[in-house]
C-alpha cells in the first residue's frame, strides 16, 4: 500500500521568503488583493521582482465569488502577467497542495522561482450559502444529499470517538484552550483573547456533541511562501528553510467508506511518506502545525501521523504535552482554531508559520532552537492530506 | 431540472440496491464499480435488508441553505446487518431518544424540495425497527431447530 519516494535525482528546494495577510473579516479587501497582500510580502521578504510561475490554493471562488480561474487573475493584477499560473483545488487541503505542486515543478528543474500561495474570501456570503459551500467538501451524493454538514460530520466521528474511547466532551478542551493562548501573540491570528474550561464546558452546541469552541472559525485570508532551489537559496534570504518532504495521499471522501471512520488513513499515509522521503520520524519533531478545524481532527491526526496511539490522541492533551512547552506542541501560533480557517488558505499558513519557527521569527511564541517541523493539512473529513516537514539549514 | 442526475439513482435510493463483489463476496454500498475491499471491479447488483443499527448520530440546527425547511434534523451513520456503513437522515424519533447501538430500518421519505418549480427528491432514511418487524427479523436469523443443550 506504501508507495515510499525519495527525491531521487531531484533538486534540493528551500522556502526563501514568507507572507500572510493577517486572517479576520476583511470588509474592504477582494479576493484578488487578499491573493496580492501574501504574494507581494513573500516576493519583497524574498527580495524578488519576477517569478516563474504561480499556484494558488483555493476551495471555494467559484462558489462564494463567482470566479474562478484564479491563477491568471491573481497573476494578472500582481502585475507579473505572462507567468505560468493556476489554481490547485484539494477542499480544505488546497494551500498545501499548492506547496506539492510548487514543489515538483522546482525539484524537477522545469521552474527556479515559484510562488505557492492559500487564499480564501468566505465573509461575503451569507451564513448558510458558506454552509452548503463547504458541504461540497463532502461527497455530494451520498452525503450532501442527506442534508450532512460539515461540522455535522465531525459530530458523528466525535460521537463515536467518546464511544468506543470513554472520554467526555470537556476532555477534548485542552485542544481549544492551547490554541487560543497560543494565539494571543500571533499578529496574523483572527482571535487574540483566551478561553477558559469553564467557557468551554458552557459553550453553545453547534451540532452536538461539538459546540462552538470545539470549532474553528470561517474567515478571510491569504498567505504564500516562494520556493527556490537550495544551492542559490542564500543570495536571496538569509534564512532559508529547506523542505524536506511534502507527501500527498488519499482516502475516500464519504466517511461511511472508510475501512475504520475512525483511523484517518490518508492522513497516516501521507505521514508515512515524508517520514520516508525525510528519513524522520514523529519523534524528531520540535512542533506539528495539525488541522484543528474541530478538537476531534486534532485527536485523530496526532493519532495518524504518529504521535499518539489510537484512542490516545486525547489523552495527550489531557497530560499538558500539546503546548509551547510539551512533547508535541501543536497549534503554536493559534491553530485553525484561533488563528482561524480560511479554507484553501489554511495549509499554507500552517506552513508558513512552520518556516516563522525554523527562523527563530515565532516572537512569544518561539520554540527554544526549532530545527525540524511539520504541517499537516486535511481536505474534507480525511479525504485529501498533505503532510509537510520542514527544516532549518 | 436535473432530472437524470436523480432518475439514475432510483435503484439505490429507493430500494438500498447496491452490489455483491464476485470475486471477495464483499457487500457493497453505495455502489461504486470497484469493490473497496479486493480492489477487482464489482457490478453485480445486490438488495440490502435495510436493517441495521446505529453507529454513531448528530443533530442538524444550522443546515444547508437546501435544507433550511426541514432543520432541525438528525444525520447518522447506520452500520448495515450486511455489513457496510450508510449515512442518512433518521426519521420518526426524536434526537435525545436515539443511542448508539439503536436497531433501525430503512423508509423512504422526501430528502429535499428544490423550490416550487423544482424536483422533489425521495430516498432513503432510517427510523427504530417497530417491534413486530423486530420479532419477525429475529425468527428469520433463529436457527430452525435449536438443538436442546445436554444437561451438564
Amino acid at each position: 500500500m506504501l508507495c515510499t519516494f525519495h527525491y531521487k535525482n531531484m533538486r534540493d528546494v528551500s522556502i526563501i521568503g514568507v507572507g500572510q495577510t493577517p486572517v479576520g473579516e476583511h470588509w474592504d479587501k477582494s479576493l484578488r488583493e487578499l491573493g496580492y497582500d501574501a504574494l507581494s510580502a513573500a516576493m519583497r521578504d524574498a527580495k524578488l521582482e519576477r517569478i516563474d510561475s504561480l499556484y494558488v490554493g483555493n476551495m471555494l471562488s467559484g462558489e462564494l465569488t463567482g470566479q474562478e480561474h484564479l491563477g491568471a487573475i491573481i497573476a494578472d493584477f500582481a502585475g507579473l502577467r505572462g507567468i505560468e499560473a493556476m489554481k490547485i483545488e484539494a477542499a480544505c487541503g488546497s494551500g498545501a497542495a499548492a506547496l506539492r505542486v510548487g514543489l515538483m515543478a522546482v525539484a524537477s528543474g522545469m521552474a527556479d522561482f515559484v510562488a505557492c500561495m492559500g487564499v480564501e474570501k468566505m465573509t461575503d456570503p451569507p451564513p448558510d450559502v458558506v454552509t452548503s459551500a463547504l458541504a461540497m467538501a463532502a461527497d455530494a451524493e451520498y452525503e450532501g444529499l442527506h442534508g450532512l454538514t460539515f461540522v455535522s460530520i465531525n459530530a458523528l466521528l466525535m460521537r463515536r470517538y467518546m464511544h468506543e474511547h470513554g472520554y467526555k466532551k470537556e476532555d477534548f478542551a485542552p485542544f481549544a484552550i492551547t490554541a487560543h493562548e497560543n494565539a494571543v501573540h500571533n499578529p496574523n491570528a483572527m482571535f487574540h483573547m483566551k478561553i477558559t474550561p469553564k467557557q468551554f464546558a458552557e459553550a453553545k452546541p453547534v451540532a452536538d456533541p461539538i459546540n462552538l469552541l470545539d470549532s474553528s472559525p470561517i474567515a478571510d485570508g491569504s498567505a504564500c511562501v516562494i520556493l527556490a532551489p537550495t544551492s542559490i537559496a542564500r543570495e536571496f534570504s538569509d534564512n532559508p528553510i529547506r523542505v524536506r518532504a511534502c507527501a500527498m495521499a488519499t482516502d475516500s471522501v464519504a466517511v461511511h467508506s472508510r475501512r475504520d471512520p475512525l483511523y484517518l488513513e490518508g492522513a497516516a499515509i501521507s505521514a508515512q511518506k515524508a517520514y520516508a522521503a525525510a528519513g524522520v520520524g514523529p519523534a524528531d519533531m520540535d512542533l506539528f502545525e495539525l488541522h484543528d478545524a474541530f478538537t476531534i481532527m486534532s485527536a485523530l491526526s496526532l493519532e495518524a501521523a504518529g504521535f499518539a496511539p489510537r484512542g490516545r490522541g486525547v489523552g495527550l492533551a489531557l497530560d499538558g504535552e500539546i503546548g509551547l512547552k510539551g512533547r508535541v506542541p501543536i497549534t503554536t501560533m493559534g491553530g485553525l482554531k484561533a488563528r482561524g480557517h480560511p479554507v484553501g488558505a489554511t495549509g499554507m499558513y500552517q506552513i508558513s508559520e512552520v518556516a516563522l519557527q525554523l527562523r527563530g521569527e515565532a516572537g512569544a511564541n518561539q520554540i527554544p532552537n526549532a530545527r525540524l517541523g511539520m504541517a499537516q493539512n486535511i481536505g474534507g473529513s480525511g479525504a485529501s492530506v498533505v503532510t509537510t516537514i520542514l527544516e532549518r539549514m | 431540472m436535473e432530472v437524470a442526475r436523480f432518475w439514475r439513482t432510483k435503484a439505490q435510493r429507493y430500494q438500498l440496491v447496491g452490489e455483491e463483489c464476485p470475486h471477495c463476496k464483499s457487500k457493497i454500498f453505495p455502489p461504486r464499480d470497484v469493490c473497496p475491499t479486493c480492489e477487482k471491479e464489482a457490478k453485480t447488483p445486490f438488495a440490502f435488508s435495510g436493517r441495521g443499527e446505529v453507529y454513531s448520530f448528530s443533530a442538524v440546527y444550522n443546515p444547508p441553505a437546501e435544507f433550511d425547511k426541514f432543520a432541525p434534523y438528525t444525520v447518522a451513520l447506520i452500520r448495515l446487518v450486511e455489513g457496510p456503513l450508510v449515512t442518512a437522515q433518521l426519521t420518526d424519533v426524536d434526537e435525545a431518544d436515539v443511542r448508539i447501538g439503536m436497531p433501525v430500518e430503512m423508509v423512504t421519505r422526501v430528502l429535499r424540495e428544490d423550490g416550487e418549480r423544482g424536483n422533489i427528491i425521495y430516498g432513503y432514511k432510517f427510523r427504530p425497527v417497530l417491534l413486530d418487524h423486530g420479532r419477525e427479523a429475529a425468527r428469520a436469523h433463529a436457527p430452525a431447530h435449536q438443538p436442546v443443550p445436554a444437561m451438564a
